[in-house]
């Protein structure tokens, strides 16, 4: 297995899988099918492959019609023209009636990089977790992107699987246990729980190693599933370690820091302090820039440790 | 055709009858659009559409999406008068707990293809329809009634495009043409017109008919299912709030509901008794 593997180059390779194994599945793409990787699932099965060409709204309108229709869809495009472009089609015409589709989106985040802030989608997952009904997905490497798009394909109902443009360092093997809704604790640790998702997941891992060696020992959660939210992991995580610091490549606002903060201000208060974007629009750079400009790197999360160790010591 | 013109009529003029009890029950709901579409809308039930009340799911059904949800009232009728549901249930439209909803839901009413309401998407879903029909070789057909000032609606015009590049034969639209929408008239509001010849560029075939036209109405029907390899639509002109003197051709009837005095004059109006 690579070392790294993008979350959207895992999707697309196992679309190709799923669609073997399934012949109800269909897919849908906006003219991104190069970039979203759905071209390998195009290029197997060119007659369950249909292009929207740059029509957003129309594929998730299509889309729900197919799923009527008895179809798995699977509809992709870049997280900004999905979540953002057509979130009312997939509230009123996905949502609401409960729509057996799968909105798989790529180039989530400020990692999309060079092309800036109109293509960086950091609002997508409270978006789509506003939504009632739908399941929003947001894996942190290439093996649970896969295991988790079984889940996904597996139930009838609607879907929101957040993936991103870079390769990310494998942490998962094909061995791992991986359910839909339950957090996976990666790391254990006693005096603070990092809950992180996506790509800062593995910043996570570095940060607690990092913190290791400094003497705080730090857990490390994987909150792979933003909706259902496994609460039972905060709560456990607010009563075992001393606070929690929640990681997220997304607005602060409506991401995965507000859906822990509400869990523990329902039911076990606790301090939370949030790494992630902090109320801007992102720009164009490099993704490495990126992450250090809008303090989203293992550093970060380090710092945001340290201030919390301080201020519940 | 296989129903023949009076009992179409019969069955328009009973369903008209229903959309006014309904609006007046409720209390709100749209009854200038609901009347203009009923002629469609009865003669895709009781002449034309493949659907069983006993088995509303059934597979190769053919399929009907009011993209112009407002006109629910209209397609409640239609589908309680078909035997879908009790038509007491009628009695029940946009009040608590109701599976009628303002707009429809067909997660609870059985006979509803597709939830609808937020304009333009009913042709969007419905030309997914078409095309998983043809994905399957399935003889289903698809039926579609959309507003004129629905068309202003951009994803139209992207599902408009997709239903040609997909050659979807099989997709019957109609465009219930009253020339009316909530803040006057399309050309004031905003100009839809040409509306015909927009779909014929977009590579559709085109009919222009009188929409309370049974005759029409069948012929643009059975026009349609013979031309292959493109999608149909049936441009119908039609009166807003047909049926009802008080109503026809007021803007003002889009989304209000009659007075006790005005439904019983209404009802009168199309020979039912109050």
């Amino acid at each position: 297995m690579a070392d790294k593997i993008s979350t959207r180059e895992a999707y697309g390779n196992a679309l190709v899988k799923l669609g073997a194994e399934n012949p109800d599945i269909v897919v849908f793409d906006a003219d991104l099918s190069k970039s979203t990787k759905t071209a390998g699932f195009k290029e197997a099965y060119p007659d369950r492959f249909f292009n929207a060409g740059i029509a957003e709204a129309n594929m998730m309108g299509m889309a729900a019609g197919m799923a009527f229709s008895g179809k798995t869809v699977f509809a992709s495009t870049f997280a900004m023209f999905a979540a953002g472009r057509a979130y009312e089609i997939i509230r009123n015409s996905i949502g609401y009636p409960h729509a057996n589709v799968k909105i798989c989106a790529t180039h989530s985040g400020v990692t999309v990089g060079e092309d800036g802030a109109s293509h960086q989608c950091i609002e997508d997952l409270a978006l789509m977790s506003v939504i009632p009904g739908m399941t929003v997905v947001h894996p942190a490497d290439g093996p649970s992107t896969e295991k988790l798009l079984r889940q996904v394909a597996a139930f009838d109902g609607p879907a929101y699987v957040r993936l991103g443009r870079l390769s990310v360092p494998v942490i998962y093997n094909d061995d791992s246990d991986i359910v839909l809704g339950k957090a996976n604790t990666l790391r254990d640790g006693t005096d603070h729980t990092v809950i992180a998702c996506g790509l800062m997941v593995n910043e996570a891992l570095i940060a607690a190693e990092a913190l290791a060696n400094d003497g705080i020992s730090v857990r490390v959660i994987d909150m792979h599933t933003i909706k259902p939210f496994d609460e039972d992991a905060v709560v456990r995580a607010a009563s075992e370690t001393k606070s929690i610091i929640t990681a997220e490549e997304h607005s602060v606002i409506g991401g995965l820091g507000a859906m822990t903060a509400s869990v523990t201000a329902r039911r076990c208060p606790c301090r939370v302090s949030m790494v992630g974007i902090q109320d801007r629009f992102g720009q164009s750079g490099k993704p490495e820039e990126l992450k250090k400009e809008y303090n989203i790197t293992a550093a970060d999360i380090v710092k945001a440790v340290k201030e919390a160790d301080e201020a519940v010591r | 055709m296989t129903a023949d013109i009076n009992f179409l009529k019969k069955k328009a003029n009973d369903i008209r009858i229903d959309i006014i009890r309904e609006i007046h029950a409720a209390g709100s709901g749209h009854p200038g659009g609901s009347l203009s579409a009923a002629d469609i809308i009865t003669y895709l039930y009781f002449a034309e559409m493949n659907v069983d009340p006993a088995d509303p799911e059934k597979q190769d059904r053919d399929r009907f999406v009011l993209s112009k949800g407002h006109a629910a009232p209209a397609l409640y009728a239609a589908l309680a008068e078909k035997g879908f549901f009790p038509k007491e249930t009628l009695m029940t439209l946009r009040k608590l707990g109701s599976i009628l909803q303002g707009h429809p839901d067909k997660k609870k009413v059985p006979g509803i293809d597709m939830s609808t309401g937020s304009l333009g998407q009913g042709i969007s879903a419905a030309v997914g329809m078409a095309l998983a029909a043809k994905t399957d070789g399935s003889t289903s057909r698809v039926y579609a009634v959309l507003g004129d000032g629905e068309l202003q609606e951009g994803i139209v015009w992207e599902a408009a495009m997709a239903a040609a590049h997909y050659r979807l034969d099989n997709l019957t639209a109609f465009i219930d043409w009253n020339g009316l929408q909530i803040d006057g008239k399309n050309e004031d509001v905003m100009t839809v017109a040409p509306v015909g010849e927009k779909f014929l560029a977009f590579g559709w075939n085109v009919q222009m008919i009188d929409g309370h036209d049974f005759e029409q109405i069948a012929q643009a029907v059975e026009n349609a299912k013979k031309i292959t390899g493109r999608p149909q639509m049936i441009v119908a002109k039609t009166v807003k709030g047909k049926g009802v003197s008080f109503m026809e051709n007021e803007a003002g009837w889009h989304g209000k509901a009659p007075s006790d005095e005005q439904a019983k004059q209404a009802v009168e109006e199309l020979g039912g008794e109050w």
